[in-house]
């Protein structure tokens, strides 16, 4: 083997868009280790050419370009509703909607349980990393009991706020027959990317709405290093927010 | 192939939100997104009575929000796809209604006007005007027809589709409660079949590679001077088009007028029987009607109301027309007068009445 070969940087995913690589995420921030779990299911998937992919405001943004697939990036919130429209006016598609905690437990709330609800036969990856990441580190949804954010510079006081808002038990307790449910988390990828994939799966395979929450990190807004980043995720958010699958469809005899 | 749902020519007697509904599939649309709002839901009732026997698909959606930005998602599918609306949901819809103003998506909109702001009233106003016209964040480059009898509403129905698909403008038919709820005659027909071209639609997402490239459809800029560039270029486009796209009527116009009576939509109705009964009298009362409210027939008013005495602005709301009229006319030494009634009808007995207190 040649130096050259020998130094030849990893492989990047088939689905990945050069041109737009290195990507535009803080250092640390979760968003690119499931942006390349997504990347590698469609290319195990075979999909990259029916996949249309869209992403909220917020730091899901930056993903308008991430992917060699058709990519549409919508308003803040709406996401879920674009998507939505695409897939029901041509079925063919694989259509994932990517978002946030604040797009889609805050702003897109109502999106996402109605397509639930309705069991839309989309795949919702919802990136949870406890705060508003692009807008400056203000409280979502998700952020933890006593975590300090910029509007909650004390701690999330949730007699004043409510309790972090639990997204995956929320849409597996509303969806019927057919839905997928799970969350995983950027610290332990393997599992996390089985959950993205057999999200991808389950829309191919027609049963129903498809969601994976991803507990990641935001080192830039928490102001935390490797180390606490890491135990952050791993130990906070986790102990919080239980990783696993919530719904799996029956397997067909 | 389904066969046409017109065959011919048909006459009729409907309602307004039926002529809508047959237009569009007419229009050969593929796809309604809705909400409820009166007064516009039997657009959907009929939509969802016909849609099934045509091949066609609707989806109730959970609020005006996600009806507009399903419909720019259908869009971008390559459907022909509409909604329709009105009152507090086209404040709603001006969110999608700016997104795809921005990506330049031809979305369809119908607008059946209804008094503000919330449930103030349901049946009629013409005080959308200016949220259909210059809504939502950005510059409002979109395209609004405001039709004046049900054979309006089936031609410009149709005549949305092709505009929206032709320039890749938002396109709205702007109508109202009156027009919504009243039953009259009109002609139906295939458009084909009197040779109006269907302008087809495209597919901007959802066949990857057979484009020969993936499309990335954005609204995201990294600096202001970027957005500047997109903008100013939009505009120029814009304004290039513009010409193409407006259309007016003008109503015993000729020559000098005493008064030149500007008005849209339903009122240019009452208007007309006005300038009917001056005409009988020889009296030289005009009525000018911009048929598009944006782009608005700015050069047109300006070469007609110099040869008026006085202009009377008649609107039912209070001056949303007016502001296009007098953006129009601006430097123009001319003598301008208003009757606004807000929310409410205005007979043509009203405008008569108005007119001869001017004329003097």
């Amino acid at each position: 083997m040649s130096v050259e070969e020998k130094s030849l940087p990893p492989k990047l995913p088939k689905s990945y868009r050069l041109e737009s690589k290195p990507h535009k995420f803080c250092p640390g921030c979760g968003h690119g280790s499931v942006l390349r779990a997504i990347a590698e299911s469609i290319d195990e998937l075979g999909i990259q050419d029916k996949v249309v992919y869209g992403c909220d405001i917020g730091c899901s943004l930056l993903s308008w370009d991430f992917f060699n697939v058709d990519s549409v990036q919508a308003h803040h919130g709406r996401t879920t509703p674009v998507i939505t429209g695409i897939k029901r006016a041509n079925p063919e598609v694989i259509g994932i909607a990517y978002m946030g905690d604040g797009g889609g437990y805050a702003i897109g709330s109502q999106h996402l349980v109605n397509a639930a609800n309705r069991n839309e036969k989309i795949t919702v990856f919802l990136v949870n990393n406890a705060n508003y990441g692009m807008t400056g580190g203000q409280m979502a949804p998700t952020t933890l009991p006593s975590q300090k954010t910029e509007t909650s510079p004390y701690g999330r006081d949730v007699e004043l706020t409510g309790q972090p808002f639990l997204g995956p038990e929320m849409v597996a307790a509303i969806t019927s027959e057919g839905a997928y449910v799970a969350r995983g988390t950027v610290s332990n990828y393997i599992q996390m990317k089985k959950y993205v994939k057999k999200a991808l799966e389950n829309q191919m395979a027609g049963k129903g709405f498809s969601f994976v929450e991803i507990l990641a990190g935001c080192p830039t807004n928490w102001r935390t290093d490797a180390k606490s980043t890491w135990s952050y995720i791993e130990n906070d958010m986790a102990n919080y927010f239980k990783v696993g699958e919530y719904k799996v469809p029956a397997k067909e005899e | 192939m389904a066969a046409k749902p017109i065959q011919g020519e048909k006459r009729v007697f409907m309602t307004g939100n039926e002529v809508i509904a047959w237009a569009a599939l007419a229009a050969q649309v593929d796809v309604m997104y809705g909400y409820p709002i009166t007064p516009q839901n039997e657009i959907m009732h009929y939509w969802t009575r016909l849609a099934p026997k045509h091949d066609k698909t609707f989806l109730q959606t959970e609020d005006e929000l996600s009806a507009g930005f399903t419909t720019v998602g259908g869009v971008l599918a390559g459907r022909k796809c509409f909604t329709a609306t009105a009152g507090p949901g086209n404040t709603l819809m001006q969110e999608p209604f700016s997104m795809a103003e921005m990506m330049r998506i031809p979305v369809v909109a119908v607008i059946q006007q209804r008094g503000g702001p919330s449930t103030a009233t349901v049946i009629y106003s013409q005080q959308e005007v200016t949220l259909t016209t210059f809504g939502g964040n950005g510059e409002g480059h979109r395209i609004v027809y405001s039709p004046s009898n049900h054979q309006e509403l089936f031609d410009y129905t149709i005549k949305s589709f092709n505009t929206a698909w032709k320039y890749r403008f938002p396109t709205f038919l702007l109508g109202d409660g009156y027009q919504a709820k009243m039953r009259e005659p009109l002609v139906m027909y295939d458009p084909e079949e009197r040779g109006i071209e269907l302008v087809k639609p495209e597919v901007t997402l959802g066949n990857g590679m057979e484009k020969g490239k993936y499309n990335h459809v954005r609204n995201t800029f990294n600096t202001e001077e970027e957005l500047y560039e997109i903008v100013t270029s939009m505009e120029e486009e814009y304004q290039r088009v513009a010409p193409e796209i407006i259309e007016h009527q003008e109503y015993n116009c000729e020559g000098e007028l005493d008064v030149l009576v500007i008005a849209h939509g339903v009122v240019s109705r009452a208007a007309q029987a006005a300038i009917n009964l001056f005409s009988a009298e020889g009296k030289a009362v005009g009525h000018f009607r911009p048929i598009t409210l944006r782009p608005f027939p700015t050069n047109e008013l300006r070469a007609t109301a110099q040869r008026a005495k006085k202009i009377l602005i008649v609107e039912s709301a209070v001056g949303q027309l007016g502001k296009l009229v007098k953006e129009a006319l601006f430097g123009l030494p001319i003598d301008a007068d208003y009757l606004y009634r807000p929310g409410v009808g205005i007979t043509s007995d009203e405008i008569v009445e108005k007119v001869n207190s001017i004329r003097k």
